[in-house]
């Protein structure tokens, strides 16, 4: 069992480092490559001078994240006269932490044999034993149901955020996010619904081994190409999720100031910051799992490529442990990027557009696009 | 009551079904939007530059127009004393009042009695009309076309007097030869005695 503890423990610490990581460097990412669309060069001033030296440190702007931090973490905590202090203080938290335990449930490498990993250490090998884990916080079957159970739950904090701002236009942001995540939730769940009529279950690890196959001969068995149409809709429903242009009306600064977190100071308003961050690349995990084949090369399994034609190239557990750790990194980051790029390229949406877009168009969809799933995976198991 | 109908106007944007099939327009704007960061980024990776601003002041533009109207210079006598005679015309006509000048008396020279002890433009309220350059009867004043170094932390920083104004170096101006072609005495004369004869305590301004 203490194996297990050490495993699992580690398996934490990486995953609450690569999603803080990836939330400090993605306001980086987004400075900078909304700086390059534009023709720009993009945040460069801020710089770590080393001490009783003149090197300053610019790094490409990397340190603005780390100034602006700094200065969330020092700015007066101003809070409003509000009736209800303790819903205004944990409305924060409510969106910030299941956006964090969404990960859990979210496979970001294969399976893991620490024996096999130390085997220049003979006595931990042997403590370890032929134990195996796959890479995973939480390895739960109904691992996809718990993403949309956390998922829904940074509702209740952007509610709970507006409610209790005593301000109109946290209200009224409150309100629109209200209503659009829950539209948009919708959505989403009704495109995975194809993807799980196809592969058959919700657990997150076997879809992502059923994503190391070969259709037609030649292409891998990613979703992206099983499911097209429901890989578009999901994307666009997550962005939406995460209120991000050009679904930002909750927080449309020319209409709502900054819609339910108009009241919100220092580094509360941090965490809304830090929260949506994270959740872009949340997205982009989701996303790869189960659209881009999770922490798989093409036509690569947990023992090595096998490639159309029946052609097996065996790796070494090492290097394979490696390789999808770092390929699930980079889908995650290309998908992040890719958000970005969204972010800096649509116009916002009219309210009505919005729900209109949902509702009539979106929805319409998604359910067609579930009901020709499910007539071909009947015709095929027939 | 009538209910609200919204005014319909003649020109009202229609869309082709193309369009309004959105997806198609949406990638359409996204493929614009990535290649052109595709293509700044492939140029950041080479080393060379994939943008068009600059990283100013470190770094400034060399493709200002010729006639560009950048900062002010002061140009000078073959002894390197300005030209300027203090008649206070380019501060008179200044629209934005941001020229002054301190009038002083020089016996020594005889042709060119008044000289300006002070001279000073206040950039923070300049508005780089270039009235001044026509106002001047002496050619005293003109505009070249690189921008003053501005960016400063204090206000006060941004008056420029005699030192920084005179920093005209007369032998690469090729719209005016002056002071006399290379390889005359004047030349010579002109490169050792190059600080102006008279006021020297007030040329000691701020570096």
């Amino acid at each position: 069992m203490m194996q297990d503890l050490v495993v699992y423990l580690v398996f934490i610490g990486y995953a609450v480092a690569v999603l803080l990581l990836f939330g400090t460097v993605l306001t980086w990412v987004e400075r900078k490559q909304a700086a390059i669309m534009s023709d720009r060069i993009g945040a460069n001033r801020a710089y770590v001078r080393i001490p009783f030296t003149q090197i300053k440190l610019v790094w490409l702007g990397l340190f603005h994240g780390l100034a602006d931090g700094i200065k969330m973490m020092l700015k007066e905590d101003w809070r409003p006269n509000s009736y209800d202090r303790f819903a205004y203080a944990l409305a924060p938290w409510v969106v910030f932490t299941p956006v964090l335990l969404v990960f859990a449930v979210i496979p970001f490498g294969g399976t893991l044999v620490p024996a096999k990993l130390l085997q220049s250490v003979p006595s931990l090998s042997a403590w370890f034993g032929d134990r195996s884990y796959p890479m995973q916080i939480a390895r739960v079957d109904a691992g996809l149901l718990v993403v949309f159970a956390f998922g829904g739950l940074t509702i209740i904090g952007t509610m709970l955020a507006g409610w209790s701002s005593s301000n109109k236009f946290s209200l009224l942001g409150a309100l629109r996010a209200g209503s659009q995540m829950i539209s948009y939730e919708l959505i989403m769940g009704l495109t995975v619904l194809g993807l799980i009529l196809i592969y058959g279950t919700v657990d997150m690890n076997a879809i992502v081994q059923q994503q190391s196959g070969v259709l037609l001969g030649f292409l891998p068995a990613w979703g992206i190409f099983l499911q097209p149409f429901a890989a578009v809709l999901f994307l666009t429903a997550a962005i939406a999720e995460n209120k991000r242009i050009p679904f930002d009306l909750p927080e449309a600064e020319s209409e709502l100031i900054a819609g339910y977190y108009t009241e919100y100071s220092a580094m509360k308003m941090g965490l809304f910051m830090f929260a949506e961050f994270i959740e872009i690349a949340i997205i982009g995990a989701l996303f790869t799992t189960l659209f881009l084949g999770g922490y798989n090369l093409p036509f690569m399994t947990d023992e090595g490529f096998v490639l159309p034609g029946n052609h097996v190239v065996p790796i070494g557990h090492a290097a394979i442990v490696v390789i999808q750790l770092v390929v699930f990194l980079a889908k995650m980051l290309l998908m992040s990027s890719f958000q970005i790029l969204v972010r800096w390229t649509l116009p916002r949406f009219r309210w009505d557009q919005l729900l209109r877009f949902a509702w009539k168009f979106m929805f319409p969809l998604a359910l067609a696009n579930l009901t020709v799933t499910a007539v071909v995976v009947w015709a095929l198991q027939a | 009551m009538k209910p609200y109908a919204r005014k319909q106007y003649w020109n009202k944007p229609t869309m082709s079904w193309w369009e309004r099939a959105y997806l198609p327009e949406i990638l359409r704007g996204l493929s614009i939007t990535g290649g052109v960061f595709l293509t700044n980024m492939w140029h950041w990776m080479t080393f060379r530059k994939g943008a068009l601003t600059t990283y100013y002041p470190e770094e400034t533009r060399p493709d200002y127009a010729a006639g560009n109207r950048g900062k002010h210079v002061l140009t000078q006598r073959p002894d390197g004393r300005p030209q300027c005679i203090a008649c206070n015309m380019c501060a008179t006509v200044c629209p934005a009042k941001v020229i002054e000048i301190e009038a002083a008396f020089d016996p020594d020279d005889p042709a060119h009695p008044k000289y300006p002890a002070r001279f000073e433009i206040d950039y923070s309220r300049c508005i780089f009309c270039g009235l001044c350059v026509e106002a001047c009867p002496e050619d005293a004043i003109r505009m070249v076309k690189e921008v003053p170094d501005l960016p400063t932390y204090d206000r006060q920083q941004l008056w420029l007097s005699l030192p920084e104004l005179l920093n005209w170096n007369p032998q690469r101006d090729v719209a005016k030869p002056y002071p006399a072609k290379a390889g005359t005495e004047s030349t010579a004369k002109a490169g050792t005695e190059n600080t102006p004869k008279g006021g020297t305590d007030t040329l000691k301004g701020p570096a």
